[in-house]
């Protein structure tokens, strides 16, 4: 078993410096990137529509952007060799400071999001599995494919519309808590942790009720991909050898399909949700800038749309590193859930 | 007679396939009485699993009992529902599978799948539950059970897993064990274990035992009492000794005929009507080659490791004259194959030499092999003829891809004429050379593969199992098929194989591989009714025999 463990280890070990050179291809790839895209950040940060010449100048001297692109590339290199990532132009604050800021807030609503679709994914596609063709399974099979062809932004606002507007049940969607709540002392940034944490039972209240709608917006576009694999996973369990070994000695029905069709058929399942996260990571900027979640999507969104170079690439080399981990967690985990992997 | 502990009456099975209902089986009926191990014997296709899977109900969501009763102990196991159902799975009647590694779950401890069967059916503690485990393991005779308790089925040998599930389905004693070819893809002498193994349990706990199974000289070795099944009906019912020396039915004596044993000839794998057409083929005798003939194919000293490790393969050196035919037997991690894919050039060997008519090849790297003029000369025939052509290529595209490609052929007639020379060669009608791989049967499929590897006319044909996924009397045709090419056209075939009766009949030589190394060679008749190691007499020993009285004889 500790030999197990300690082979896990080096080989999460071994991954994460094998990930290096792509994630250096990244960096160097967004600076590029972000040179070749047109915008000046001189000409949108001067003071005005008609700055001088003299006034534009001096700002990209101050920015360094009248050197040739190989020398920002140097500087910007060793910037980031000393762990500073450049400072926004938009918030005057360094981009480091603003992406830990703004990370658990996304974090927070995509593990959400993502813990949603799992619970609803995984015995939808059960279900589903236990009888294909039924008029669950093509239930089931409606409410994925609407899951999926609406957009997040349009269901969001549906859902702001009806529980919101209409019921009254879900608070102002601005933020991830209302302006007279004062926060509790930050731990982990995720407030609805930290509320506990401080014992406020009722500011976590109010916080899980600014997070419940966001993150069933983006939950229901993932239960599609999930629901899928837990369907086409199980079905292949299901009728598997060992399953009719279970079924041939007498297992009762909840053995058979829990411990012996679902453990197996899960382990697909835990892959497809460890790249579900990761791009959901990304693509919240929608949910974020509808539910107007302080996020990192959307930040980094306002950063491009205003040519501020500096937390564009500090976002890119963020989630660059972010899809690296989450792939290496989904590597442990899948290590530990079967034991074949670590043979081979 | 005595007590009957199960009757099948008239039993009919349906499966609804797209094309609609198929019969798989057709009116069968048998009884088994208590403690006796019956043979359900016959070819694939034949619906002895279907009747096994019915009785302990155990069909697929799309087969349906459609008629007939299947009385286990006076109970209509048919008509049984919920928890009655449950209490005789595993408790009064108990399955093992073909394929044990398969049949058990790959993330879950043997300990755990043992206790789990047990629990199910005993309310008793979990400890006591593990310490039965412990007991069974020990009854199946698992070394060191305290620690495999913990192991999971990819850390065991194939051997091992069928004993683990033989200790699953005996963990609660029950009356009637149905093993549907369990040992079916083990090494004889594993084969050998197992089934003792399983015959002295069934015997020591008084056990009735249903033996499903192609191999009629396993069904025989076992069984008092052999049930032939074709085409979803028994057509015949005796004891081993009065179906071989006086075989009833057509297919039983086609059967009989067809089952490889230590003295049949090859010529002997079919029954008297059709053997007309080969006979005058045989007759033809085999050129002998002047003295000095330099050998075909010299082997010198190869050796493969793969990544770290002991070798795979060492100091393996053999000769083989042009037109020989050269056996190559052994278990299963042997060495045998790679051995074969190494004079293929398929892979690359660590050491040695390999020389093809006097040309040395071993140091042509197999990627760049293809390249060869001697490529076309060496042709493989491999294992599974269902994996091995491409799903995409109908046969006539399979068998043409190599004359493309080798012999630059283009001309679309040309082509066509030597394609239709191989098929009809390798005795493949002309109108199924349209046709996809998943549209012929297994034997037709082994056809294609011959006849893909022929087409070129190679000097050596290296054959890895051709017939190991095959029925007997497939395997007949497939073997009488080579044994005539070699002598029409002084093919010489390196034969690789676990089947030693097979070998026997086709090879004139035999090496036998054990551990990556030769453990003996030489003339096959000779080293099966001699053999000179305990290896070999140990291999030898553990193939079924089926036993060819006189009466036989006189039959044939």
């Amino acid at each position: 078993m500790t030999t197990g463990l300690g082979a896990t280890m080096v080989r999460a070990g071994r991954r994460l410096l094998s990930s290096l050179p792509a994630l250096f291809g990244v960096l160097v790839f967004t600076f590029l990137l972000m040179r070749v895209l047109p915008g000046d950040p001189a000409v949108f940060f001067a003071s005005g529509p008609n700055a001088g010449k003299e006034e534009i100048e001096q700002i990209r001297k101050q920015m360094g952007l009248d050197r040739s692109v190989p020398e920002q590339l140097v500087f910007y290199l060793s910037d980031i060799g000393h762990g500073n990532l450049g400072r926004s132009m938009m918030t005057g604050q360094p981009v480091l400071k603003d992406l830990r800021e703004r990370l658990p807030a996304s974090l927070e609503l995509t593990f959400t999001a993502l813990l949603i679709a799992l619970i609803a994914a995984v015995p939808l596609g059960v279900v589903a599995a236990l009888k294909p063709g039924s008029i669950v399974d093509h239930g089931v099979r409606l409410f994925c494919a609407l899951g999926v062809c609406v957009p997040t932004f349009v269901s969001g606002l549906l859902l702001i519309y009806v529980f919101y507007y209409l019921l009254g049940l879900a608070p102002d969607p601005t933020g991830r808590v209302d302006v007279f709540t004062s926060l509790p002392p930050q731990r982990t940034g995720f407030l609805s942790i930290d509320f506990l944490l401080a014992g406020d039972i009722e500011g976590w209240w109010a916080a899980c009720k600014q997070l419940i709608l966001p993150a069933v917006s983006m939950a229901l576009f993932v239960i599609a991909p999930l629901a899928r694999i837990t369907r086409a996973s199980m079905l292949v369990s299901l009728g598997s050898d060992f399953v009719r070994t279970a079924r041939s000695v007498g297992l009762s029905w909840r053995k058979v399909v829990v411990t012996y069709a679902l453990r197996n058929a899960i382990l697909p399942v835990i892959t497809i949700a460890g790249i579900v996260f990761s791009t959901m990571l990304g693509a919240n900027v929608l949910v974020e800038k509808v539910f107007s979640w302080p996020g990192v999507a959307s930040y980094a969104l306002d950063a491009l749309l205003s040519s501020d170079y500096a937390p564009v690439q500090g976002f890119v080399l963020l989630m660059a590193s972010l899809f690296v981990l989450v792939n290496l967690v989904v590597d442990i985990c899948y290590g530990i859930a079967d034991p074949r992997v670590s043979i081979a | 007679m005595s007590e009957e502990l199960l009757g099948i009456n008239d039993l009919h099975v349906s499966f609804s396939t797209r094309r609609g209902m198929v019969e798989a089986v057709r009116g069968v009926t048998l009884s088994v009485e208590k403690g006796e191990m019956l043979g359900l014997v016959g070819e694939s296709g034949s619906g002895k699993s279907v009747t096994g899977f019915a009785t302990t109900r155990l069909l697929d969501a799309a087969g349906r009992v459609t008629g007939g009763k299947i009385l286990f102990r006076g109970q209509d196991v048919t008509k049984l529902r919920g928890d009655d159902l449950r209490q005789l799975q595993g408790a009064a009647m108990s399955m093992i599978f073909q394929n044990p590694r398969a049949a058990l779950n790959p993330i879950r401890a043997i300990g755990l799948q043992i206790a789990d069967a047990i629990l199910t059916h005993k309310k008793i503690s979990k400890d006591a539950a593990r310490a039965e485990t412990l007991e069974l393991l020990c009854a199946v005779q698992i070394r060191d059970p305290e620690t495999r308790m913990n192991a999971y089925p990819h850390e065991l040998s194939g051997g091992m897993c069928q004993r683990v599930m033989i200790a699953i389905a005996i963990s609660c004693n029950p009356a009637l064990l149905i093993a549907d070819e369990p040992t079916t893809g083990l090494d004889v002498t594993t084969q050998k274990v197992v089934m003792d193994l399983l015959a002295d349990i069934a015997a020591a706990r008084g056990m009735a035992t249903i033996l499903i199974t192609h191999d009629l000289g396993l069904a025989a070795r076992y069984c008092r009492r052999i049930a032939v099944m074709e085409r979803g009906r028994i057509v015949e019912e005796a004891s081993p000794k009065k179906l071989f020396s006086a075989p009833q039915h057509a297919y039983t004596r086609r059967l009989v005929a067809a089952s490889p044993t230590a003295t049949s000839r090859i010529e002997d794998l079919v029954t008297e009507e059709e053997r007309e057409r080969h006979a005058t083929i045989v007759s033809k005798p085999r050129q002998q080659l002047p003295h000095g003939t330099p050998p075909l194919l010299e082997v010198r000293k190869l050796a493969k490791r793969f990544d770290q490790g002991s070798a795979a393969v060492a100091d393996f050196s053999m000769t083989m004259a042009g037109g020989e035919s050269v056996g190559l037997v052994g278990e299963s991690g042997s060495g045998k194959s790679t051995t074969s894919r190494m004079i293929c050039r398929l892979i690359d060997p660590s050491e040695g030499d390999i020389v093809f008519d006097g040309q040395s090849i071993g140091h042509v790297a197999s990627r760049d092999f293809h390249r060869s003029p001697l490529r076309k000369d060496i042709q493989m025939v491999f294992q599974d003829p269902n994996e091995s052509l491409n799903p995409r290529f109908t046969a006539f595209d399979c068998i043409a891809h190599p004359l493309m490609r080798l012999d630059g052929m283009r001309a679309a007639d040309a082509l066509r004429k030597r394609v239709e020379e191989c098929a009809e060669r390798v005795g493949l009608p002309l109108d199924l050379l349209p046709r996809f791989p998943h549209q012929l049967s297994g034997g037709q499929k082994a056809r294609v593969g011959i006849a893909r590897a022929i087409a070129c006319r190679p000097r050596l044909l290296v054959l890895d199992e051709p017939t190991a996924a095959l029925d007997v009397s497939v395997q007949a045709v497939v073997l009488q098929l080579l044994d005539r090419l070699r002598r029409e056209n002084d093919i010489a075939l390196l034969f690789v194989s676990h089947d030693l009766n097979v070998v026997r009949m086709l090879c004139d030589r035999t090496i036998v591989l054990r551990n990556g190394g030769i453990v003996e060679q030489g003339e096959s008749r000779a080293l099966f009714d001699n053999p000179k190691t305990d290896y070999t007499r140990k291999l030898v020993e553990a193939i079924p025999h089926i036993e060819t009285g006189p009466a036989l004889a006189a039959a044939l």
